[in-house]
Order: structure tokens, then sequence, then C-alpha cells
């Protein structure tokens, strides 16, 4: 396992809704990239926009310390979305012809979808959308599959063990292992490495 | 482990910038820590709380800003280090405290250190705290990244303390919920004793009476202006301004804090690091006056990059203008000219626009026909609203309240306060929130508006506050409402902590941070002692919740009904579902009921939806939280709830 950053700095979104756990997401990839060594730069937004609202973690890898806490606009190297609208949404401002997505396809209505007042696209409208907008992408059913698992709670870590499949970053499961799952209950240690390898085996096939 | 207790010293971890800040602190060996909750400073006193046995400090959620403020000047005025935090308007809150302690200075160092929130994230506002460092005459620091947010904390300790004055230190967003790498230093550990020594004469700070009155206020000042001079001069050498560019640049920009990071992106991306200077300050009042002037002489044109006001941009100008003489004249861009917006956050692409139009550049981040796809695209993207989390209490109270108010019938309106609860406004809640301001200002203005009987107004009036809010600025406009007679009823939203900003322990409840057991304030007692009518009730039993506030609102006084029930995110309440709910789709009348869809069109709430091809509604299971409130109000009974065992 050694693949060095793509380009410096490899900058990636992770997306999703308010109290999917997003910050969690990027913290665990982050945690497994500084124990490699690399600087991350992380920015995110906590308080009003968690509830119910869209939401964003900008994370840099680097060999070269700090980087804007914002990345520029067209510059997602990789969007990582555990909502599949909200994909989109990042992509229209961050995407450019070479980035690559991986997205949850479990969508979570917004409350004016749920009124009646605006409508939600369909799967197909996502996927022909972020086609357009990526040169490589992978719709998997994290949230399914986690559901297998006994909790939706594991998504997230399904979504970090199918970024490990993409192979776009130096991370493996020996990193997850030794890095994040020590910092977990003792008890949840074997469900969570296991949600890591259907992750990595969704993308890998 | 905390992230705080680390030990090998100059090995480099991930930290999140209020993190490096509360390290820094330790580094800086303080002894008390004192804040009130508010994003994006909440953090450092949580990260600090975690760790104040193993480190031998005492650490605090104080009840408002200004007796965070008071706690952390008494550990310094006591011979202690201390730092007391808060977001942008809590200095508002703290500040006739601060303005007279720059009448007496300090003894240990003290850090009022300020987390500000460009852009308003998560705020009511942007307030530039930086104007209160001029205003009090007090030195003011920014970090420009996370090493400088842990580093600049520490020497902020060291500095107060050898100026024998409170220093801010500023931060934002964008630096205190960024996470970066940082090397970590040695953290002393420290075992001081604490005593007040007030023995000595009036007007010596050091050893006689810490007091502020009339006849010592010229000669405080002038003491004040001494160790301002003083900072000066420390800053003309402080390796917290850098510099880095060509000798003699095309442009230079002058930027601080989140600011530099956004300008050094800028110039990387537009490959100018050989025709523009950078110039990043970390002391940003009183300025360094030599160390500018000397970098006014490598160009005639400077583009000044800060946020959210022109703090920086006009004492700048100030130092240009008497320096005009020496260096010549300069054009300046910035906030003024047009070039930088005058409100809300920057961002690396702003510097960009900035820098394109000064220097008549050309650069486009992605090819045109992808600019056009991208473009039509973010249409496809529903919009999202804000709304209450599932299982949120507040969903439930405002339901009840807005029909309480809808029964009671007199045109009542409620007056909101700050926390989640200030979605009130939007349909989440009903839309029954129609004033909004500062921390205690709902039951404040309602209050006032309660007194307007005499010249004919009739309306019913409703204020509504969080139990973290009841403490920190209610309680004085409850017992103006009393005292003066108001026709008011507050409706306390009990949610059982300070839930916005991450369950931090407030007065109520029996722990305080340091998860010690604590005398908890009862907040219905405090409300009858005022001498208010109270009552309360669960909100999520909707019907005895309506009942409640509409038999209040038809008394007259001041009445307090508290609606008590843990919020969904709450560490004791996340994932527990209080019930297994599902939609009887056989009893579901869908759009036939005559109900107008009331669990998906008017409870909003992201647990249920509309199935658009089965016409009825669904449960989504992994977003329901199980509160059962949807049950209560569906008319044919088709919502069914099964109590978790």
């Amino acid at each position: 396992m050694d693949r060095a950053l793509k380009k410096d700095p490899y900058n990636i979104i992770i997306t999703g809704v308010g109290g999917q756990g997003n910050v969690t997401a990027s913290r665990m990839l982050a945690g497994m990239l500084v124990a490699r060594g690399y600087s991350v730069t992380i920015g995110e937004t906590f308080g009003a926009s968690q509830r119910g609202g869209s939401v964003m973690s900008h994370m840099r890898v680097s060999q070269h310390g700090s980087w804007s806490p914002q990345i520029p606009k067209g510059k997602a190297d990789l969007v990582v979305s555990l909502e599949p609208s909200e994909a989109i949404r990042v992509l229209s401002g961050y995407g450019n012809p070479e980035t690559q997505s991986l997205i949850n396809d479990r969508p979570i209505y917004p409350v004016r979808v749920i009124a009646g007042d605006d409508k939600y696209p369909s799967m197909d409208e996502i996927r022909a959308t972020i086609k357009k907008l990526t040169t490589r992408s992978f719709v998997i059913s994290a949230t399914e599959e986690a559901l297998k698992l006994g909790s939706p709670i594991f998504q997230n870590v399904i979504m970090i063990g199918a970024v490990d499949g993409m192979g776009l970053l130096p991370v493996s499961i020996d990193d997850f292992k030794t890095v994040i799952v020590p910092s977990m209950p003792e008890d949840k240690a074997a469900i969570n490495v296991r949600a890591y390898e259907i992750g990595e085996a969704l993308v890998r096939g | 482990m905390s992230n705080l207790m680390h030990t090998a010293e100059g090995s480099s971890y991930l930290f999140m910038g209020n993190e490096a800040i509360a390290r820094g602190a330790l580094e800086g060996g303080i002894s008390v820590a004192a804040g009130y909750p508010g994003t994006p400073s909440s953090e450092i006193i949580e990260q600090l709380a975690r760790i104040a046995e193993q480190k031998n400090l005492y650490v605090e959620w104080a009840t408002n800003e200004k007796v965070a403020t008071e706690v952390a000047a008494a550990a310094s005025f006591a011979g202690l280090r201390s730092i007391c935090t808060m977001k942008q308007n809590g200095v508002h809150v703290a500040s006739d405290f601060l303005l007279h302690l720059t009448g007496t200075g300090v003894r240990g160092g003290m850090v009022v250190v300020v987390c500000e929130d460009p852009g308003a994230l998560s705020s009511q506002n942007e307030a530039d705290a930086r104007y209160f460092a001029k205003m009090l005459e007090v030195p003011l620091l920014e970090p420009g990244d996370f090493q400088e947010a842990k580093d600049m904390m520490k020497w902020s300790l060291d500095l107060s303390e050898e100026l024998k004055t409170f220093v801010i230190f500023r931060s934002v967003t964008r630096m205190s919920h960024a996470s970066g790498n940082v090397k970590i230093g040695e953290m002393p550990d420290l075992r001081p004793h604490a005593y007040f020594n007030c023995k000595g004469p009036l007007l010596d700070f050091a050893t006689g009476p810490m007091i502020t009155g009339p006849g010592a206020v010229a000669y405080a000042r002038t003491v004040q202006h001494g160790r301002l001079k003083k900072a000066v001069s420390l800053f003309e050498q402080s390796p917290f301004n850098l510099y880095a560019g060509p000798e003699k640049p095309e442009l230079l920009i002058i930027t601080s804090s989140a600011c530099y990071l956004y300008s050094k992106e800028a110039i990387d991306i537009l490959n100018l690091a050989d025709r523009v200077g950078l110039l990043k300050l970390g002391t940003t009042w009183p300025l360094p006056e030599k160390l500018i002037r000397k970098h006014f002489l490598r160009t005639g044109s400077i583009l000044i990059i800060e946020e959210p006001q022109d703090f920086m941009e006009e004492n700048i100008k100030i130092l240009a203008a008497e320096a005009a003489g020496e260096v010549g004249a300069k054009i300046f861009y910035g906030k003024k000219s047009g070039h930088i917006p005058a409100s809300g956050e920057l961002n690396p692409d702003i510097v960009i626009t900035a820098l394109k139009g000064i220097l008549h550049i050309q650069y486009e981040p992605v090819p045109q026909d992808y600019a056009k796809e991208a473009f039509q695209a973010v249409f496809k993207s529903p919009g999202r609203e804000l709304t209450f989390c599932p299982g949120c209490p507040h969903r439930a109270s405002f339901l009840s309240i807005h029909n309480a108010l809808m029964l009671d019938n007199r045109d009542g309106f409620v007056c909101g306060d700050v926390g989640c609860y200030g979605i009130g406004v939007l349909p989440a809640g009903f839309s029954a929130v129609k004033t909004n301001f500062s921390m205690g200002s709902g039951l404040g203005l309602a209050t006032g508006f309660g007194k307007l009987k005499q010249f004919g107004m009739s309306q019913s009036v409703v204020a509504v506050c969080g139990d973290s809010t009841f403490f920190h600025a209610v309680m004085p406009a409850l017992v103006d409402a009393v005292h003066n007679k108001s026709d008011v009823m507050l409706v306390v939203l009990d949610n059982r902590g300070t839930a916005m900003t991450g369950f931090q322990p407030h007065p109520g409840l029996e722990i305080d941070a340091m998860g010690e057991v604590a005398l908890p304030v009862d907040i219905g007692e405090v409300c009858k002692a005022i001498g208010a009518d109270v009552a309360s009730c669960d909100p999520f039993d909707v019907e005895t919740a309506e009942t409640t506030l509409l038999d209040m609102l038809r008394k007259k006084g001041a009445r307090v009904v508290i609606l008590k029930q843990i919020c969904a995110l709450s560490p004791e309440k996340r994932g527990k579902k209080l019930y297994q709910m599902s939609v009887r789709e056989d009893v579901c009348k869908g759009e036939n009921c005559g109900c107008n869809r009331m669990c998906t069109r008017i409870l909003r709430c992201p647990g249920i939806y509309w199935d658009t091809v089965g016409k009825v509604s669904h449960i989504d299971e992994v977003i329901c939280a199980g509160c059962g409130v949807c049950a209560s109000i569906c008319p044919s009974g088709a919502i069914r709830k099964e109590k978790v065992a």
C-alpha cells in the first residue's frame, strides 16, 4: 500500500445534510492521513447550518503545511456525498472536468419536498447530472448496507472504505485499524472493520 | 485521550483551531478558564473542562459573558493566569466590566478570547470585536494559522502579564472550527497559590485595592497608554508579523487571521508570487508603526484584506497619512474601494477576484462549457430550508403555541430569542416568531409590548427562551415584567442544556462544566419567587401543552409556561426512540382526508414523508426519532406509535 498524493494539495469535499455525520467522516479520513505524515487542513461549519441544512467539510491534504480552510471554486479533486442531491450542489460550485465523486444513494428529503412545495430529482436525473460534472463517479448504497449491519450509523465508515477503494488517497484498511479503531468502543471494532471492508468492496467490485 | 494532553514535545497532531487555542492556554500556564457557549467559541472551554482535574484547572460555564470575564479577572487579581471565552457579540455583554478593567489593569496574565463569525454562519450578527481593542485601549492579537493559534495564545498570556493589562485574542470561524497540523510545546505542571493582595495603598494596582472611580480615571488611562506604547515596541519585533514576496512588489497585500490563508491561496492560484507581496499581521492593535512604514516603502499600491469590517484599513490609512512625507502617497484597495465586499465572509475566490481587477489578469477556474453545465446543474438540487431536527421538542412546542394563539384569537405573536428556536420564524415553527434580537431580548421586548394597553394594544404577547438563555439574560426582564405589571407570557423551552452549541451544562442542571455534581437552580422556582404565575408540562403531550398554554394565555399579568423535554441530539437522548412509529396505509386517507396532509404539509418533520406514488404518508425509519408527535395530530389515527421497551 504505497500511493503518493495525486496532487498537492489534494482537495476533498465531504458533504451531506446536517446530522448525517460528515464531521465524523472527515475526522476519520483526516486522522488516517495525518498518521501517514501528511498535513491536513479541514474547514467545516457547525451550528445553525446543522439543522436540516446542507453541510460541507473541506479537506486539503498536503506535504506543505496548512492551506485555506475553504477550497476555491472549481478546485475539488474528490467529492464525497452522504446524500445524492447534495453532490450536485457541491459539484456545481467546486467541481472541474477532472473531479471524481463518491455518492451515497439514500435521499434525505428537504422539508419543502416533504411539504409538497418542491420536487426531489429522480436518481436517474441525479446520475446523469453527476456524470456530466465528473470524470469518474461511484454511486453506492451505503445506508442500505449499514442497515444490514444493524444501524445507519455505519454508513460513514462504509463511505470511508469506499474512498479507499477508489484508490485516490494514500490510506488503507491497516490505517483504519491502527488509527481509528482504537478510539472506538471495543465491542464495535469488528463491525466497523466489516463496514470499511464492505465499502471498499462496493467500489472495487 | 484528549488532544490537549499530548506530551511529545515537537510532535505534530491534527488540532481544531479551538483545541489549539486551549492547548496554547495550557502551555501558557492558565489555572482558570470561564466562558459562555457561543459558536464558534465553545470548544475551548469544553476541551479544557475535560482535563480540568488532570491539570489542576478551574473551568466553568458562566451564566453569561460578563460573569465569565469577572471570574477570569478575579483569578488574575489573585495572581493566577486565566482566560475567558465568548463569541463576538459576547464582548458586547462583557464590555461594561472590560471597560472598567482597563482602569486597574491585571496581575496574572489574562486573555479575553473572542471567536467571531464573519458571514454570520451561526449568528444573528457579524459584529467585529476588534473595535473593542481600540475603544477599550488594549492590545489585540490575531493568529493566521493553526500553529499560531496555539503559539500566540501562549504568548498572549505572557504579554498580558508583562504589560499588566488584559489582551484580546481574536479568532474567526474558519480558524476556530477549522483543523490543521500543530506542533506542540511544553506544558508546565503548575501548582500556584491564589491570594488577593489588597493591603497596599490606593492606586497601587500591584498590591492595593482594585478599584476604579472618579479622580483616578485620567491617571489610569495615562498608565494604560504607557502599556500600549510598550506593546507597540514589542509588536515591532514580533515573529507573528510576517512578510513574503519580492523586494519591490507591484502590489502589497496587508491581511490578518484566516484572510491570510485566503490571500496565500489566491497568490498561489494566480501565480503572482513574484508580483505581489504579502504582509500578514498578527498584532493588529496597536499597529507596529515602524514595521508598516518599512513595508509602505516597497510599493505604491496596497490591498487590505480583512473581515467583517474595515478595521485595519482605517488604521493603516491613518498611518499612511502620517507617514506620507516619508513614504509618499499610496493607492489603497479594499472595502472602501469596493474591491473587497464590505459585508459577509471572505474566501480565496473573493481575493482572486480582487487581484484580477487590480492587476488586470484573466483567470477562470473551469472551462466555459463546464461552467455552463455546472450552472444548470445547481437548479436540480432542491434547496434546504432550515428545520428542527427529527424528534426536536421545539417543533411540538411551536405547534402548541401556534394553536393556542389561534384559539386565543387576539392576533397574538411570539417574541423569539437566541437559540435553535429562532427557526420558529420559519414554517418549521409555524412562523410564530415575529421578533428576534439578542440574548434575553425576547422577554424584554414582550414585556414592553405588554405595557402598551393604555395605547389600545390588545394583542396577546408571548416570549420564548431556552433554559440557558433564561439564566443568561431573561431573568432581569422577568423581574421587570412582574414589578411593572406587564401582561406577558413567557414560554421557557427547557431542553436540558445549551443545545445549539453542543449541550454545555447551565445553572439549571445537576452537573457543572467539569462534570462535577452541582446545585441545580430550578427555573420554575425562580419564576415563582420573582412573582410570576407558573405552569409546566411536556411538549410531546400535545393536548395538555395546548390546553395549558391557552389557559395561561387567558390570564393576566406575568405568566410562565415551562415546556420541558430533552433535546433529541443530547448525548442522553440521541439514537433512543420513545416510540416505534409506523403509518397504517389502509387507514391513511391521504389527499381525501380533509386534514390537508397535516403530518407532512403542516408538521414538516424530516422523519415523515409523502409517498408520491402510493399517495400515503410514510415514516423514514432512518431519520425518525420516535417522538410520537405526528401520531397525536393525525385526525384519522393512521399513525401508530408503539412504546419502545
